[in-house]
């Protein structure tokens, strides 16, 4: 494995496989999982439908409501451009959407280079500046958890690779590439048993929140 | 023999005199191998001094498991520039695709070559050899298996350089399932330095330069980490490449025969290579420096670099994986799915067994008890 493009090779191949394995068997039963318990069948009278309100709060609870944001302006703000920019830097980016048609067959129109450059860079500091936060934030430092930190680092880590392989800061490039796409591999391993897991799992909390409200005819 | 001798120890400059090449254009040649070598303008003089004086080194070519497209790149593109006269002045004694002799004088010439200039010649290799543990008959030469023939030859030898990808990194023979159990000549030279000039074929300026260099500093160039020269082999194809501004705008083709491929946009999404392969292409170009492959519309296939037969298909763009990624996602997916319900229902039916159960007991019914 000395041999940089042995490496790349390496990580494009049969460890891409395991990662992408571990992640979907890990995702794909959390999931089924938490689909076919369900919730207790509700015996009352219902006093208005689940689906609709279940579909608005899943769009509604993705925007804080003022009093939150005022009481962490920060959290809401920094959490908003770095999530933003992760998904524009992941989906817009023409290899990673060369990568994404290859396994999914769906493709879409990218962004140019320097844009999905100028976006990673933002969103590299945005996550170095929630790392900061957490770690001097009285309460948060208090109630963060070594998960919290596993997870800022593996999502960072594919940011940092990446923006370095982009600039071919590490050489040869053969090496960038594979250290790129390794980190890209931990943070799916990973996935599956963290609180990564929110990328779906948020979604389907926020609908079931919805719909309860809806069936008991509160406002949601 | 005699002969041999005096062609040996006449310097380059006399050599060249007599093949009527000018000073004007000897020194031409002299500034151009100074930047093809990254090295400041002034040493121009200096390298043309040091090739005037320089005797020609006697070289060894050995061609093993290879197709002699490398030595059809080194003959043919540079024909008839003073480059080719740089080969005509070293002492090539022993060559199959170039010498007259051949069958036992042909191995003759090689022994006395090497008897001649012990501690002095060079070796130069096309082609990968069958390795130590496989079957030596599937590469012989007058006899001589190929792995013989090279340890037997390095004996007196200076240095080696492995000319293209095959005797530098295996290349084709070495591919997956690599039947002749191929390895490259660094595989095989222990004590030696080895230059190793990879692409298939390399450029023929980089041949020449690396004699050039090793003609006027008498020593080898300084190396990359495969033993390639830095001076030809230090920048990736994408950071020289013509058609960089269109991947840094975004523009691409798609197709072979799109209006981005009319208009020259990047290759990157019809596979090219060129990010992780690193070569001398896009600056010396090819046949006399008309065009190369990018120029001409076709992706790098990253053809100068270790494994890159095996490194995916050669029209998939460098960032998809080399896997049937798809399918691992489907049977990853449905395995998870299954896990996941049955671990579910698992859940439901402990929970119903709890509930059949339970007993259900009254107050009254326990004061009674008690």
């Amino acid at each position: 494995m000395s041999d940089p493009m042995e490496f790349l090779l390496w990580a494009k191949g049969p460890m891409f496989d395991w990662a992408l394995a571990i992640f979907a068997l890990g995702m794909l039963a959390r999931i089924a999982e938490i689909l076919m318990l369900g919730r207790k069948p509700n015996l009352a009278e219902p006093r208005g439908g689940e689906w609709g309100p279940g579909l608005r709060t899943i769009i509604t609870r993705s925007v804080a409501d003022p009093g939150t944001f005022q009481r962490a302006a920060f959290n809401v703000t920094v959490g908003w451009i770095w999530h933003l920019g992760f998904l524009v830097v992941l989906l817009l980016f023409i290899p990673h959407i060369e990568l994404i048609n290859s396994v999914l067959g769906l493709r879409w129109p990218g962004l140019p280079n320097p844009v999905v450059d100028a976006v990673s860079a933002v969103t590299i500091a945005a996550l170095i500046a929630s790392l900061v936060h957490r770690l001097t934030h009285p309460v948060k430092k208090r109630i963060s958890t070594v998960e919290d930190y596993l997870v800022w680092t593996v999502t960072f880590l594919p940011l940092l690779t990446g923006y370095l392989a982009y600039h071919r800061m590490i050489n040869p490039y053969p090496l960038a590439l594979g250290l790129h796409i390794l980190m890209v591999e931990i943070f799916l391993i990973v996935f599956p048993f963290t609180k990564l897991t929110h990328v779906f799992t948020t979604f389907i909390a926020r609908w079931y929140n919805g719909a309860t409200f809806g069936r008991k005819g509160v406002e949601s | 023999m005699a002969a041999h001798k005096t062609a040996v120890s006449r310097t380059l400059g006399e050599s060249l005199r007599e093949h009527g090449v000018s000073r004007r254009g000897f020194l031409k040649f002299c500034a151009a191998t100074a930047s093809m070598m990254a090295l400041p303008p002034t040493m121009a003089p200096a390298i043309a001094a040091a090739l005037e004086k320089a005797r020609r080194p006697s070289v060894i070519w050995l061609s093993f498991q290879e197709c002699t497209g490398c030595t059809e790149s080194l003959t043919r593109s540079h024909a008839p520039t003073v480059e080719d006269l740089i080969l005509e002045v070293i002492s090539l004694d022993y060559h199959h695709t170039l010498q007259a002799a051949s069958g036992d004088a042909a191995e003759r010439a090689r022994e006395q070559a090497m008897e001649a200039n012990h501690g002095d010649y060079l070796v130069v290799v096309d082609g990968s050899l069958p390795g130590p543990d496989s079957n030596p008959g599937y590469s012989t030469i007058a006899g001589i298996s190929n792995l013989e023939m090279l340890k037997e030859t390095l004996e007196g030898a200076k240095a080696v350089v492995a000319v293209g990808t095959c005797a530098a990194f295996g290349g084709l023979p070495h591919a997956s399932p690599n039947p002749t159990g191929a390895v490259a000549v660094q595989d095989i030279v222990e004590d030696l330095p080895v230059i190793n000039v990879s692409g298939c074929p390399p450029v023929p300026m980089v041949i020449t330069g690396v004699l050039a260099h090793y003609l006027t500093f008498g020593e080898l160039p300084e190396l990359d980490q495969y033993n390639r020269p830095l001076a030809f082999f230090g920048q990736s194809i994408h950071d020289r490449c013509y058609r960089r501004p269109f991947y840094d705008k975004g523009l691409f083709a798609e197709t072979f025969d799109d209006e981005g491929a009319k208009k020259g946009w990047c290759l990157y999404r019809l596979g090219c290579k060129g990010p992780s392969t690193y070569n001398a292409c896009a600056t010396t170009k090819w046949n006399a420096g008309t065009s190369w492959p990018i120029e001409s519309g076709h992706p790098c296939l990253g053809c100068s670099e270790p494994d890159f037969w095996d490194a995916g298909g050669f029209y998939r763009a460098l960032s998809i994986p080399n896997t049937n990624a798809t399918g691992t996602l489907l049977a990853a997916g449905v395995t998870g799915a299954i896990v996941g319900g049955a671990a579910a229902a698992l859940a439901k039916k402990q929970q119903k067994a709890e509930e059949d159960e339970r007993q259900p007991v009254k107050i009254e019914e326990l004061e009674q008890k008690l």
